[in-house]
């Protein structure tokens, strides 16, 4: 009988410990169980990726639709070349959208934020934005500005 | 290796005389030579008492015996198998015909008397519960302890701590049982208790029973075949009425309970005269 | 002269000789508790047992520091942050510091103590009594009857008492946080999501307690195993129970954190 209540007991603490884990991984890391086909990938190359992460998000008009895979300097033109996954499901972003990097707030992370064109063609997989606009860069705008070109 | 894997068959030759035979055995323990060349048999059988004077390995012996340890050199021969030489296998199939009585009893604290005494039944048989729960009861009256069977170790006297784990070690029938100082710390009816189940496991299982012990008269009330370890030889074997009347001095010392003789009062220790000599001129006090 | 120095670089290598040994005999006991477990039927018990003992006994300890540790994470992250103007972004803060660092770390320090000592300390008391010996005489191999188990269960408890502590600091962070400092709920979990990821934080925060798990139950039986069977052998194994298995956690905890987040 003891026995009995050790086991049932013990069975509650693993699953605490499963439940737990799922916690962690829904509510905290927002872990959301997509498979990896439900994606697909485009590029863009940035002239100044500022601080853009892997997994950064990648949003159109503040939603969140796919994230950063990865951030590579591409040899030839020394440019920023970023890998981004799109969900699946939106499939129809024209393709002459440009990609922009944003800051979420003053001091918050920066993420690409995407910004709509008029094309009847949407991005598919492999594709690369035509139009970019790199990170804004706090340092230059305030020099520009106190060297007087930024106010005009 | 002249046995096969599957069961023990008594290598012939060894089988009817001696069921123990150490053979010229020498074991060191860090610089200390516990033994220098011990040669003993145990007749099958019979209560063979192991004696001497503290101190002189006879636990050491008895782990021997089991294989627990291992001699520097010589040879410990168990039913025919030569223990150090025993793969680890076939070793604890063979301590599953030993049953050993520690000295503290070495009860497992956690569980109660009936688990205790169904402990080597559980690991090593797969009888049923109910089965289990007639042969615990049966080792627990022999012992006359049938009433104890929910007690807690830490709720028994010294005597009946030492009474379970005489049941729990003949639990498994064995063919061969080792006691370790049966009778230190004991009061004089539990000690009675225990040299009368002693005697009677042996006649009435076929036992063979080796004790260890400094305690000489009942060692030797109840043994048929005793020997005397001291210094790291056995320094005498024989029947109880052979020993009582052995001419050689330590033997006398030993049994009689001289203070000193042969066997020395004192550890070993530098010369007096250095210890004391030196500083306070007690040369000339000794005089 | 020369020859005290050579005595003493002889005295220096038989320690070294001395820990390379123990390290050896502590492998060896691994190995022998951990290969050739009991048949299930036996074992499974035996192993609930110690779970029950080593695992669910440490959840008080665990869930209250947790709570504690969660809620001095929120005020102390609240104070440095708004500086900035950016308390928003104290779920995130608590939730990394708490999965990568304070949970798998700090769980294995309280394990150390409150489970690994005990272990010790029963195991010792268990040679000194003479139970290891008769087991071994009724042959049954203590590794795998009595060490095995235990190891098992401190492998199994661990993590899932670091998961645990993490979540209850959690909540305890969005309890004063949220609650009790006004951050906005929503930006408390949503700052966190946007940072937190599965498979590096979580997982790799995961691996972490695994590898303490191993450390620390390995360190507590094996001193527990080998000490010297007096009470003064037992005491000083359970203290370097204690002493070794929080070395080398914390130095372990740096090895790891060096290979899953140093940016090389």
């Amino acid at each position: 009988m003891v026995q009995r209540t050790t086991e049932i007991i013990v069975g509650l603490f693993i699953l605490a410990g499963g439940a737990a884990l799922l916690f962690l991984a829904l509510q905290v890391s927002g872990l959301t169980f997509r498979s990896a086909g439900d994606t697909y990938t485009v590029y863009a190359y940035f002239n100044d990726a500022g601080g853009l992460a892997p997994r950064s998000r990648v949003s159109m008009a503040g939603v969140e639709v796919g994230q950063i895979r990865e951030v590579a300097l591409d040899h030839e033109t020394f440019q920023a070349r970023v890998v981004m996954d799109i969900a699946a499901a939106i499939d129809s972003i024209p393709a002459d959208s440009s990609a922009i990097i944003r800051t979420s707030g003053l001091l918050g992370e920066q993420y690409i934020d995407i910004s709509p064109g008029a094309d009847m063609e949407s991005l598919a997989d492999g594709d690369t934005f035509y139009e970019t606009q790199s990170a804004l860069n706090i340092e230059r705008m305030i020099s520009n500005f106190a060297s007087g070109q930024g106010g005009d | 290796m002249s046995y096969c894997s599957a069961k023990f068959p008594v290598v012939a030759g060894m089988a009817d005389s001696s069921y123990i035979l150490l053979d010229d055995v020498v074991f060191t323990r860090g610089n200390r030579r516990i033994f220098d060349g011990v040669s003993l048999s145990v007749p099958r059988g019979r209560v063979t008492a192991i004696m001497g004077p503290s101190g002189t390995g006879k636990t050491t012996l008895l782990r021997l015996i089991g294989g627990q340890l291992r001699p520097d050199s010589g040879r410990v021969r168990v039913n025919g198998h030569d223990v150090p030489s025993l793969r680890r296998k076939d070793l604890y199939r063979l301590r599953e015909g030993m049953g050993m009585l520690f000295q503290s009893g070495a009860l497992f604290t956690d569980l109660n008397v009936f688990e205790n005494v169904a402990f080597p039944l559980r690991v090593h048989t797969r009888l049923p519960d109910d089965m289990i729960r007639d042969i615990v009861l049966m080792k627990l009256e022999a012992v006359g302890l049938r009433g104890a069977r929910d007690l807690m170790p830490a709720e028994l006297s010294g005597g009946m701590t030492r009474r379970v784990a005489l049941a729990r070690s003949i639990a498994l029938d064995p063919d061969l049982i080792l006691y370790d100082e049966p009778f230190a710390g004991q009061d004089p009816i539990a000690m009675g208790v225990l040299v009368k189940l002693i005697r009677e496991l042996n006649a009435t299982m076929g036992l063979t029973s080796v004790l260890v012990s400094h305690d000489v008269p009942e060692s030797l009330s109840i043994a048929d075949h005793a020997c005397i370890v001291s210094d790291g030889r056995v320094i005498g074997e024989g029947t109880p009425d052979e020993l009582r009347k052995h001419t050689s001095p330590k033997v006398r010392q030993f049994l009689n309970g001289d203070p000193d003789g042969p066997v020395p009062f004192h550890y070993p220790a530098p010369d007096a005269q250095a210890d004391w000599g030196g500083t306070l001129g007690g040369g000339s006090r000794r005089g | 002269m020369a020859s005290s120095l050579m005595d003493g670089i002889a005295r220096l290598g038989r320690r070294g000789l001395d820990i390379i040994a123990s390290l050896g005999r502590a492998g060896v006991f691994l190995w022998g508790a951990l290969v050739g477990a009991p048949r299930p039927s036996v074992g499974g018990p035996l192993l609930i047992q110690q779970i029950y003992r080593i695992g669910v006994l440490s959840l008080a300890i665990v869930i209250v520091s947790g709570l504690f540790i969660g809620m001095v994470l929120a005020l102390q992250g609240y104070t440095i942050l708004s500086d900035f103007g950016s308390e928003s972004a104290i779920g995130q803060m608590i939730a990394l510091t708490l999965l990568r660092e304070l949970g798998p770390v700090v769980t294995a320090l309280l394990f150390a103590g409150r489970a690994g000592s005990a272990l010790t300390a029963e195991i010792g008391l268990m040679k000194a009594t003479e139970q290891l010996s008769s087991m071994e005489m009724m042959g049954v191999d203590p590794l795998r009857r009595v060490m095995a188990p235990r190891l098992w269960a401190g492998f199994i408890s661990m993590p899932v008492l670091a998961l645990i502590f993490s979540v209850v600091g959690v909540w305890g962070g969005m309890l004063v946080g949220v609650e009790w400092l006004g951050v906005f709920e929503g930006s408390y979990w949503g700052n966190m999501q946007a940072s937190v990821t599965f498979a590096d934080d979580v997982l790799n925060g995961l691996v972490k307690s695994l590898v303490f798990g191993v450390a620390c139950t390995w360190i507590a039986v094996y001193q527990g195993y080998d000490c010297v069977p007096t009470s003064a052998g037992i005491s000083a194994a359970t203290t370097r129970t204690v002493v070794f298995s929080s070395l080398m956690v914390l130095g372990l905890d740096f090895v790891l954190t060096a290979v899953m987040f140093g940016s090389f």
